[in-house]
Protein backbone atom coordinates (compact mmCIF):
# COMPACT_ATOMS: atom_id res chain seq x y z
CA UNK A 1 0.00 0.00 0.00
CA UNK A 2 1.06 3.41 -0.86
CA UNK A 3 2.30 5.79 2.21
CA UNK A 4 -0.17 8.95 2.85
CA UNK A 5 0.62 12.22 4.42
CA UNK A 6 -1.16 13.50 7.64
CA UNK A 7 -2.98 15.59 4.51
CA UNK A 8 -4.31 12.68 2.42
CA UNK A 9 -7.88 12.87 3.87
CA UNK A 10 -8.27 16.32 2.98
CA UNK A 11 -7.13 15.93 -1.11
CA UNK A 12 -10.72 15.02 -2.41
CA UNK A 13 -12.05 18.00 -0.92
CA UNK A 14 -9.88 19.78 -2.78
CA UNK A 15 -10.12 18.31 -5.77
CA UNK A 16 -6.26 16.53 -5.94
CA UNK A 17 -6.07 14.37 -8.51
CA UNK A 18 -3.09 11.71 -7.04
CA UNK A 19 -0.48 9.34 -7.76
CA UNK A 20 1.87 6.98 -6.83
CA UNK A 21 5.20 9.40 -6.45
CA UNK A 22 8.14 7.00 -5.05
CA UNK A 23 5.73 4.55 -3.07
CA UNK A 24 4.03 7.68 -1.97
CA UNK A 25 -0.17 8.61 -3.12
CA UNK A 26 0.64 12.31 -3.76
CA UNK A 27 -0.97 15.44 -5.50
CA UNK A 28 -0.09 15.79 -9.01
CA UNK A 29 -2.54 18.31 -9.23
CA UNK A 30 -5.72 19.79 -7.64
CA UNK A 31 -6.84 22.45 -10.56
CA UNK A 32 -4.52 22.01 -13.34
CA UNK A 33 -0.42 22.23 -13.50
CA UNK A 34 -0.64 25.24 -15.48
CA UNK A 35 -2.92 26.97 -13.49
CA UNK A 36 -1.01 26.65 -10.37
CA UNK A 37 2.40 26.95 -11.49
CA UNK A 38 0.80 30.68 -12.73
CA UNK A 39 -0.65 31.22 -9.05
CA UNK A 40 2.91 30.75 -7.80
CA UNK A 41 4.77 33.11 -9.67
CA UNK A 42 1.73 35.66 -9.55
CA UNK A 43 0.12 35.04 -6.20
CA UNK A 44 0.96 32.12 -4.10
CA UNK A 45 0.01 28.59 -3.82
CA UNK A 46 0.46 25.93 -0.80
CA UNK A 47 2.12 22.31 -1.44
CA UNK A 48 1.82 19.56 0.74
CA UNK A 49 5.52 18.02 1.46
CA UNK A 50 5.25 15.87 4.08
CA UNK A 51 6.68 13.12 2.33
CA UNK A 52 9.94 14.36 2.90
CA UNK A 53 11.83 13.05 5.89
CA UNK A 54 13.37 14.90 8.58
CA UNK A 55 16.23 13.71 10.94
CA UNK A 56 17.29 15.81 14.46
CA UNK A 57 20.75 15.61 15.62
CA UNK A 58 21.58 16.35 19.04
CA UNK A 59 25.08 15.97 20.86
CA UNK A 60 28.02 17.65 21.26
CA UNK A 61 29.49 16.21 18.53
CA UNK A 62 26.82 16.64 15.96
CA UNK A 63 28.69 19.22 14.18
CA UNK A 64 31.93 17.39 13.76
CA UNK A 65 29.90 14.09 12.30
CA UNK A 66 27.51 16.89 10.29
CA UNK A 67 31.40 18.10 8.82
CA UNK A 68 32.21 14.74 8.04
CA UNK A 69 28.74 13.97 6.33
CA UNK A 70 28.14 16.86 4.38
CA UNK A 71 29.72 18.81 1.60
CA UNK A 72 28.72 22.31 2.59
CA UNK A 73 30.64 23.86 5.55
CA UNK A 74 28.49 23.43 8.48
CA UNK A 75 30.26 25.65 10.90
CA UNK A 76 29.70 28.65 9.16
CA UNK A 77 25.84 27.71 10.39
CA UNK A 78 24.43 29.84 13.15
CA UNK A 79 21.28 29.54 15.17
CA UNK A 80 18.01 30.00 13.32
CA UNK A 81 20.26 29.68 9.68
CA UNK A 82 19.20 26.79 7.11
CA UNK A 83 21.84 26.01 4.66
CA UNK A 84 21.63 23.17 1.14
CA UNK A 85 24.03 20.52 1.38
CA UNK A 86 24.85 17.50 -0.09
CA UNK A 87 25.96 14.36 0.81
CA UNK A 88 28.39 11.80 -1.49
CA UNK A 89 30.11 8.76 -1.25
CA UNK A 90 33.34 8.97 -1.49
CA UNK A 91 33.86 8.42 -5.41
CA UNK A 92 31.63 11.68 -5.30
CA UNK A 93 28.72 10.29 -6.33
CA UNK A 94 25.64 12.07 -4.54
CA UNK A 95 23.47 10.26 -2.05
CA UNK A 96 20.95 13.11 -1.70
CA UNK A 97 20.74 16.75 -1.30
CA UNK A 98 19.12 18.16 1.74
CA UNK A 99 18.57 21.18 4.23
CA UNK A 100 20.41 21.79 7.45
CA UNK A 101 18.35 23.50 10.35
CA UNK A 102 20.78 24.47 13.05
CA UNK A 103 18.93 25.08 16.12
CA UNK A 104 21.77 25.24 18.49
CA UNK A 105 25.14 23.73 18.75
CA UNK A 106 24.30 20.84 20.12
CA UNK A 107 20.90 20.28 18.29
CA UNK A 108 20.12 20.07 14.24
CA UNK A 109 17.12 18.97 11.59
CA UNK A 110 17.76 17.20 8.66
CA UNK A 111 15.47 17.47 5.66
CA UNK A 112 15.84 14.75 3.20
CA UNK A 113 14.01 13.83 -0.09
CA UNK A 114 11.31 11.11 0.61
CA UNK A 115 12.58 8.72 -1.93
CA UNK A 116 16.07 8.59 0.34
CA UNK A 117 14.87 8.64 3.81
CA UNK A 118 15.86 4.85 4.56
CA UNK A 119 19.10 5.41 2.33
CA UNK A 120 20.05 8.21 4.08
CA UNK A 121 19.53 7.35 7.68
CA UNK A 122 21.35 3.80 7.78
CA UNK A 123 24.74 6.14 5.67
CA UNK A 124 24.48 8.25 8.61
CA UNK A 125 24.06 5.63 11.48
CA UNK A 126 26.56 3.89 10.00
CA UNK A 127 29.06 6.49 10.45
CA UNK A 128 27.92 8.21 13.58
CA UNK A 129 31.10 8.81 15.68
CA UNK A 130 31.15 10.22 19.93
CA UNK A 131 28.12 11.44 21.45
CA UNK A 132 25.81 11.99 18.17
CA UNK A 133 21.78 11.14 18.71
CA UNK A 134 20.35 10.49 15.37
CA UNK A 135 16.30 10.03 15.26
CA UNK A 136 14.14 9.69 12.48
CA UNK A 137 11.25 12.55 13.06
CA UNK A 138 9.68 12.18 9.33
CA UNK A 139 6.41 10.36 10.53
CA UNK A 140 5.83 12.69 13.00
CA UNK A 141 6.28 15.80 11.27
CA UNK A 142 4.21 17.23 8.70
CA UNK A 143 5.65 20.23 6.10
CA UNK A 144 3.81 22.36 4.05
CA UNK A 145 4.98 25.31 1.58
CA UNK A 146 3.53 28.34 0.98
CA UNK A 147 5.24 29.81 -2.22
CA UNK A 148 5.27 32.97 -4.20
CA UNK A 149 5.43 36.47 -4.18
CA UNK A 150 1.94 37.04 -1.22
CA UNK A 151 3.05 34.10 0.61
CA UNK A 152 4.04 36.77 3.05
CA UNK A 153 1.19 38.80 3.53
CA UNK A 154 -1.08 35.55 3.59
CA UNK A 155 0.92 34.00 6.07
CA UNK A 156 1.66 37.71 8.53
CA UNK A 157 -2.03 37.14 8.87
CA UNK A 158 -1.74 34.30 10.70
CA UNK A 159 0.70 34.69 13.38
CA UNK A 160 1.70 37.83 15.72
CA UNK A 161 5.75 37.35 15.17
CA UNK A 162 7.51 39.70 11.83
CA UNK A 163 7.60 37.12 8.74
CA UNK A 164 9.51 40.57 7.18
CA UNK A 165 12.65 40.02 9.74
CA UNK A 166 12.70 35.84 8.67
CA UNK A 167 15.51 36.15 5.93
CA UNK A 168 16.14 34.10 3.01
CA UNK A 169 17.39 30.61 4.64
CA UNK A 170 16.48 31.57 8.14
CA UNK A 171 14.15 30.41 9.88
CA UNK A 172 12.16 30.78 13.79
CA UNK A 173 10.88 27.84 15.77
CA UNK A 174 7.79 27.79 17.77
CA UNK A 175 5.57 30.16 15.66
CA UNK A 176 2.46 30.60 16.33
CA UNK A 177 0.54 29.92 13.19
CA UNK A 178 -3.28 30.01 13.14
CA UNK A 179 -2.92 28.05 16.41
CA UNK A 180 -0.86 25.70 15.33
CA UNK A 181 2.79 25.49 16.34
CA UNK A 182 5.54 25.57 13.65
CA UNK A 183 8.76 25.64 12.54
CA UNK A 184 8.22 28.49 9.91
CA UNK A 185 11.65 29.04 7.30
CA UNK A 186 12.14 30.97 4.31
CA UNK A 187 12.79 28.33 2.12
CA UNK A 188 10.94 26.96 -0.96
CA UNK A 189 11.96 24.43 -4.54
CA UNK A 190 9.97 27.47 -7.20
CA UNK A 191 12.21 30.01 -7.79
CA UNK A 192 9.76 32.71 -5.67
CA UNK A 193 10.01 34.05 -2.27
CA UNK A 194 8.17 31.73 0.45
CA UNK A 195 7.83 29.53 3.62
CA UNK A 196 8.22 26.06 4.30
CA UNK A 197 6.33 25.03 7.48
CA UNK A 198 7.06 22.08 9.92
CA UNK A 199 4.29 21.39 12.47
CA UNK A 200 3.14 18.55 14.23
CA UNK A 201 1.17 15.59 11.58
CA UNK A 202 -1.93 15.79 13.66
CA UNK A 203 -1.68 19.87 13.47
CA UNK A 204 -1.12 19.25 9.60
CA UNK A 205 -5.00 19.69 8.28
CA UNK A 206 -5.59 22.76 10.92
CA UNK A 207 -2.38 24.67 9.40
CA UNK A 208 -3.84 23.63 5.95
CA UNK A 209 -6.93 24.67 6.07
CA UNK A 210 -6.11 28.58 7.70
CA UNK A 211 -3.81 29.21 5.06
CA UNK A 212 -5.96 28.56 2.21
CA UNK A 213 -8.86 30.40 4.21
CA UNK A 214 -6.14 33.33 4.73
CA UNK A 215 -4.77 33.42 1.02
CA UNK A 216 -8.71 32.69 -0.82
CA UNK A 217 -9.36 36.44 -1.52
CA UNK A 218 -5.27 36.87 -2.62
CA UNK A 219 -6.29 33.67 -5.28
CA UNK A 220 -3.80 31.39 -3.40
CA UNK A 221 -4.08 27.86 -4.79
CA UNK A 222 -3.39 23.87 -3.36
CA UNK A 223 -0.84 23.20 -5.49
CA UNK A 224 0.24 19.38 -6.74
CA UNK A 225 3.58 18.08 -7.17
CA UNK A 226 2.92 18.62 -11.17
CA UNK A 227 3.22 21.95 -10.37
CA UNK A 228 6.33 21.80 -7.72
CA UNK A 229 8.31 20.05 -10.60
CA UNK A 230 7.72 22.78 -13.31
CA UNK A 231 8.53 25.38 -10.74
CA UNK A 232 11.86 24.05 -9.65
CA UNK A 233 12.74 23.02 -13.03
CA UNK A 234 12.38 26.68 -14.67
CA UNK A 235 14.38 27.75 -11.39
CA UNK A 236 16.77 24.74 -11.78
CA UNK A 237 16.81 23.47 -9.06
CA UNK A 238 17.90 19.74 -9.17
CA UNK A 239 15.51 16.86 -8.06
CA UNK A 240 17.73 13.82 -6.77
CA UNK A 241 17.01 10.87 -9.37
CA UNK A 242 17.22 13.29 -12.07
CA UNK A 243 19.86 16.12 -12.18
CA UNK A 244 21.87 14.29 -9.54
CA UNK A 245 22.24 10.60 -8.74
CA UNK A 246 24.66 7.75 -6.84
CA UNK A 247 26.14 8.90 -10.77
CA UNK A 248 26.71 12.29 -11.02
CA UNK A 249 28.46 14.11 -8.84
CA UNK A 250 27.62 18.02 -7.04
CA UNK A 251 30.06 19.40 -9.54
CA UNK A 252 28.96 18.33 -12.41
CA UNK A 253 25.36 19.21 -11.43
CA UNK A 254 26.42 22.54 -10.85
CA UNK A 255 26.23 22.45 -7.48
CA UNK A 256 29.77 23.66 -6.68
CA UNK A 257 28.91 26.55 -3.95
CA UNK A 258 27.87 23.80 -1.57
CA UNK A 259 30.76 21.80 -2.05
CA UNK A 260 33.42 23.27 0.39
CA UNK A 261 36.55 21.68 -0.61
CA UNK A 262 38.87 24.15 1.13
CA UNK A 263 37.04 22.98 4.76
CA UNK A 264 39.95 21.48 6.81
CA UNK A 265 37.83 18.53 7.51
CA UNK A 266 37.89 15.08 5.39
CA UNK A 267 34.33 14.83 4.43
CA UNK A 268 32.63 11.80 2.15
CA UNK A 269 33.82 12.68 -1.60
CA UNK A 270 36.72 15.16 -0.95
CA UNK A 271 38.77 14.25 -2.75
CA UNK A 272 37.18 13.83 -5.98
CA UNK A 273 35.04 16.73 -5.91
CA UNK A 274 38.52 19.25 -5.32
CA UNK A 275 39.91 17.63 -8.06
CA UNK A 276 36.31 18.23 -10.06
CA UNK A 277 36.08 21.23 -8.95
CA UNK A 278 40.14 22.67 -9.61
CA UNK A 279 40.29 20.48 -13.55
CA UNK A 280 36.74 20.54 -14.55
CA UNK A 281 34.25 17.59 -14.68
CA UNK A 282 33.92 15.55 -17.66
CA UNK A 283 29.66 16.24 -18.07
CA UNK A 284 28.15 19.25 -17.29
CA UNK A 285 24.71 20.30 -16.50
CA UNK A 286 23.60 22.41 -19.08
CA UNK A 287 20.34 24.46 -20.06
CA UNK A 288 19.07 23.26 -23.59
CA UNK A 289 16.25 24.92 -26.02
CA UNK A 290 14.56 22.81 -28.73
CA UNK A 291 15.36 24.87 -32.22
CA UNK A 292 12.97 22.24 -33.88
CA UNK A 293 9.53 21.70 -32.52
CA UNK A 294 9.30 18.85 -29.86
CA UNK A 295 9.80 18.67 -25.56
CA UNK A 296 12.78 17.24 -24.31
CA UNK A 297 12.06 15.00 -21.74
CA UNK A 298 13.80 13.23 -18.67
CA UNK A 299 15.98 10.32 -20.48
CA UNK A 300 16.60 11.46 -23.68
CA UNK A 301 19.62 11.07 -25.56
CA UNK A 302 21.63 14.20 -26.79
CA UNK A 303 23.48 13.72 -29.73
CA UNK A 304 26.49 15.57 -31.40
CA UNK A 305 27.42 14.35 -34.77
CA UNK A 306 25.73 11.02 -34.56
CA UNK A 307 27.72 10.36 -31.15
CA UNK A 308 25.78 10.82 -28.15
CA UNK A 309 27.25 13.60 -25.78
CA UNK A 310 24.57 13.32 -22.82
CA UNK A 311 21.44 12.65 -21.67
CA UNK A 312 18.47 15.05 -21.04
CA UNK A 313 17.58 15.50 -16.95
CA UNK A 314 14.41 16.95 -16.77
CA UNK A 315 12.82 18.66 -19.87
CA UNK A 316 9.20 20.10 -20.61
CA UNK A 317 7.32 23.14 -21.71
CA UNK A 318 8.00 25.92 -19.15
CA UNK A 319 4.61 27.12 -18.24
CA UNK A 320 6.47 30.55 -17.65
CA UNK A 321 8.31 31.42 -20.55
CA UNK A 322 6.64 28.92 -23.24
CA UNK A 323 9.38 27.60 -24.19
CA UNK A 324 10.30 23.75 -25.07
CA UNK A 325 13.31 23.49 -22.56
CA UNK A 326 15.17 21.05 -20.83
CA UNK A 327 18.13 20.52 -18.45
CA UNK A 328 21.00 18.31 -20.03
CA UNK A 329 24.08 16.63 -18.52
CA UNK A 330 26.38 16.47 -21.29
CA UNK A 331 30.36 16.36 -22.32
CA UNK A 332 31.34 19.61 -21.16
CA UNK A 333 33.22 19.85 -24.57
CA UNK A 334 29.87 20.83 -25.73
CA UNK A 335 28.40 23.09 -22.84
CA UNK A 336 29.12 26.28 -24.35
CA UNK A 337 26.71 28.52 -24.48
CA UNK A 338 24.66 28.60 -28.10
CA UNK A 339 26.17 24.81 -29.37
CA UNK A 340 23.59 22.90 -31.56
CA UNK A 341 22.99 19.14 -30.26
CA UNK A 342 20.48 17.05 -31.27
CA UNK A 343 17.87 15.06 -28.93
CA UNK A 344 16.49 11.78 -29.78
CA UNK A 345 12.18 12.59 -29.13
CA UNK A 346 11.14 9.33 -29.58
CA UNK A 347 13.05 7.86 -32.66
CA UNK A 348 13.33 11.50 -34.03
CA UNK A 349 16.57 13.86 -34.05
CA UNK A 350 15.56 16.92 -32.97
CA UNK A 351 17.60 20.51 -33.13
CA UNK A 352 18.43 22.59 -30.03
CA UNK A 353 21.08 24.38 -28.60
CA UNK A 354 22.53 25.17 -24.90
CA UNK A 355 21.40 28.54 -23.47
CA UNK A 356 21.83 30.06 -20.23
CA UNK A 357 20.58 28.82 -16.76
CA UNK A 358 18.30 29.56 -14.83
CA UNK A 359 15.16 29.58 -17.07
CA UNK A 360 13.47 31.54 -14.66
CA UNK A 361 14.85 34.28 -12.31
CA UNK A 362 12.20 36.22 -9.79
CA UNK A 363 12.62 39.96 -10.51
CA UNK A 364 13.38 41.24 -6.57
CA UNK B 1 -17.63 13.75 -18.77
CA UNK B 2 -18.68 14.53 -21.99
CA UNK B 3 -19.49 11.51 -24.52
CA UNK B 4 -21.44 12.21 -27.23
CA UNK B 5 -23.85 9.44 -28.13
CA UNK B 6 -23.20 10.24 -32.46
CA UNK B 7 -19.55 9.14 -31.87
CA UNK B 8 -17.82 5.53 -31.78
CA UNK B 9 -14.96 5.07 -29.71
CA UNK B 10 -11.39 3.33 -29.15
CA UNK B 11 -9.51 1.72 -26.41
CA UNK B 12 -7.42 4.16 -26.77
CA UNK B 13 -9.25 7.13 -25.92
CA UNK B 14 -9.85 8.30 -29.40
CA UNK B 15 -13.39 9.34 -30.74
CA UNK B 16 -14.04 8.64 -34.49
CA UNK B 17 -17.33 10.74 -36.27
CA UNK B 18 -18.20 9.37 -39.41
CA UNK B 19 -18.78 12.20 -41.90
CA UNK B 20 -20.16 10.62 -45.45
CA UNK B 21 -17.11 8.91 -46.59
CA UNK B 22 -14.32 10.11 -44.72
CA UNK B 23 -14.03 10.24 -40.83
CA UNK B 24 -12.68 12.76 -38.17
CA UNK B 25 -10.57 11.69 -35.44
CA UNK B 26 -9.86 13.37 -31.97
CA UNK B 27 -9.50 12.34 -28.15
CA UNK B 28 -12.46 12.12 -25.57
CA UNK B 29 -13.29 14.51 -22.42
CA UNK B 30 -11.77 11.56 -20.21
CA UNK B 31 -8.29 11.44 -22.14
CA UNK B 32 -7.84 15.22 -22.15
CA UNK B 33 -8.64 15.45 -18.90
CA UNK B 34 -6.50 12.54 -17.31
CA UNK B 35 -3.32 14.07 -19.13
CA UNK B 36 -4.24 17.37 -17.76
CA UNK B 37 -2.41 20.53 -19.83
CA UNK B 38 -1.69 20.23 -23.42
CA UNK B 39 0.95 21.73 -24.60
CA UNK B 40 1.92 20.34 -27.88
CA UNK B 41 0.03 18.21 -30.45
CA UNK B 42 2.21 16.32 -32.90
CA UNK B 43 0.19 14.91 -36.15
CA UNK B 44 0.98 13.07 -39.54
CA UNK B 45 1.38 14.93 -43.06
CA UNK B 46 -1.84 14.93 -45.64
CA UNK B 47 -1.38 11.82 -47.49
CA UNK B 48 -0.17 9.49 -44.58
CA UNK B 49 -1.28 5.96 -44.31
CA UNK B 50 -2.31 5.10 -41.30
CA UNK B 51 -2.90 1.38 -40.38
CA UNK B 52 -5.88 0.57 -37.32
CA UNK B 53 -4.31 0.06 -33.69
CA UNK B 54 -0.76 1.99 -34.71
CA UNK B 55 0.53 5.00 -33.41
CA UNK B 56 -0.11 8.10 -35.90
CA UNK B 57 1.28 11.04 -33.55
CA UNK B 58 1.59 12.10 -29.86
CA UNK B 59 0.22 14.61 -27.39
CA UNK B 60 2.12 16.20 -24.67
CA UNK B 61 1.23 17.67 -21.27
CA UNK B 62 2.84 19.34 -19.59
CA UNK B 63 3.86 16.14 -17.61
CA UNK B 64 3.68 13.38 -20.16
CA UNK B 65 3.50 11.97 -23.86
CA UNK B 66 1.13 9.81 -24.97
CA UNK B 67 0.58 8.68 -28.34
CA UNK B 68 -2.42 8.20 -30.07
CA UNK B 69 -3.78 5.51 -32.31
CA UNK B 70 -5.26 4.91 -35.39
CA UNK B 71 -9.00 3.74 -34.72
CA UNK B 72 -8.82 2.73 -38.22
CA UNK B 73 -7.07 2.21 -41.11
CA UNK B 74 -6.71 5.19 -44.05
CA UNK B 75 -4.99 7.78 -45.77
CA UNK B 76 -5.39 11.41 -43.82
CA UNK B 77 -6.69 14.20 -46.26
CA UNK B 78 -6.83 16.47 -43.09
CA UNK B 79 -5.04 17.88 -40.35
CA UNK B 80 -6.15 20.03 -37.77
CA UNK B 81 -2.76 23.03 -38.14
CA UNK B 82 -4.94 25.24 -35.10
CA UNK B 83 -3.64 22.81 -32.40
CA UNK B 84 0.05 23.44 -33.40
CA UNK B 85 -0.54 27.21 -32.20
CA UNK B 86 -3.30 26.35 -29.77
CA UNK B 87 -2.78 22.99 -28.21
CA UNK B 88 -5.20 24.13 -25.27
CA UNK B 89 -7.75 23.42 -27.60
CA UNK B 90 -7.78 19.56 -26.70
CA UNK B 91 -8.45 21.13 -23.34
CA UNK B 92 -11.06 23.12 -23.61
CA UNK B 93 -13.19 21.39 -27.13
CA UNK B 94 -11.75 17.88 -27.22
CA UNK B 95 -14.99 17.05 -29.44
CA UNK B 96 -15.12 20.13 -31.77
CA UNK B 97 -12.45 22.25 -32.16
CA UNK B 98 -9.77 19.87 -31.11
CA UNK B 99 -10.49 17.54 -33.84
CA UNK B 100 -7.02 16.24 -35.06
CA UNK B 101 -7.73 14.70 -38.29
CA UNK B 102 -9.44 13.34 -41.14
CA UNK B 103 -8.95 10.42 -43.00
CA UNK B 104 -10.40 8.13 -45.87
CA UNK B 105 -10.81 4.79 -44.51
CA UNK B 106 -9.60 1.89 -46.21
CA UNK B 107 -12.69 -0.29 -44.56
CA UNK B 108 -15.53 2.59 -43.64
CA UNK B 109 -17.10 -0.64 -41.85
CA UNK B 110 -13.76 -1.03 -39.30
CA UNK B 111 -15.60 1.61 -37.33
CA UNK B 112 -18.50 -0.77 -36.44
CA UNK B 113 -15.86 -2.70 -34.12
CA UNK B 114 -15.17 0.28 -32.48
CA UNK B 115 -16.87 1.03 -28.88
CA UNK B 116 -20.56 3.00 -28.70
CA UNK B 117 -20.73 5.67 -26.14
CA UNK B 118 -22.46 3.44 -23.41
CA UNK B 119 -19.77 0.62 -24.34
CA UNK B 120 -17.08 3.60 -23.81
CA UNK B 121 -18.57 4.84 -21.24
CA UNK B 122 -18.61 1.88 -19.03
CA UNK B 123 -15.07 1.47 -19.84
CA UNK B 124 -13.67 4.47 -18.46
CA UNK B 125 -15.74 3.66 -15.23
CA UNK B 126 -14.19 0.24 -15.09
CA UNK B 127 -10.51 1.91 -15.14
Amino acid sequence: MLQRTPLFPLYAEYGAKTIDFGGWELPVQFSSIKEEHEAVRTRAGLFDVSHMGEFEIKGKDSLAFLQKMMTNDVAKLTDGRAQYTLMCYEDGGTIDDLLIYKKADDHYLLVVNAANIEKDFAWLCEHVVGDVELVNVSNDIAQLALQGPLAEKVLQSLTTIDLSAIKFFAFVDHVDVAGVQALVSRTGYTGEDGFELYCRAEDAQKLWRAILEAGKEDGVLPCGLGARDTLRFEACLPLYGQELSKDITPIEAGLAFAVKTNKDVDFFGKEVLRKQKEEGAPRKLVGIEMIDKGIPRHGYAVYRNDEQVGVVTTGTQSPTLKKNIGLALISTAFSVLDTEVEVDVRGKRLKAKVVATPFYKRTK
Amino acid sequence: MSIPKELRYSQEHEWVRVEGNTVRIGITDFAQSELGDIVFVELPEVGAQLTANEPFGSVESVKTVSELYAPISGKVVAVNEELNDNPEYVNESPYDKAWMIVIEPSDLSEVDNLLTAEQYEQMINQD
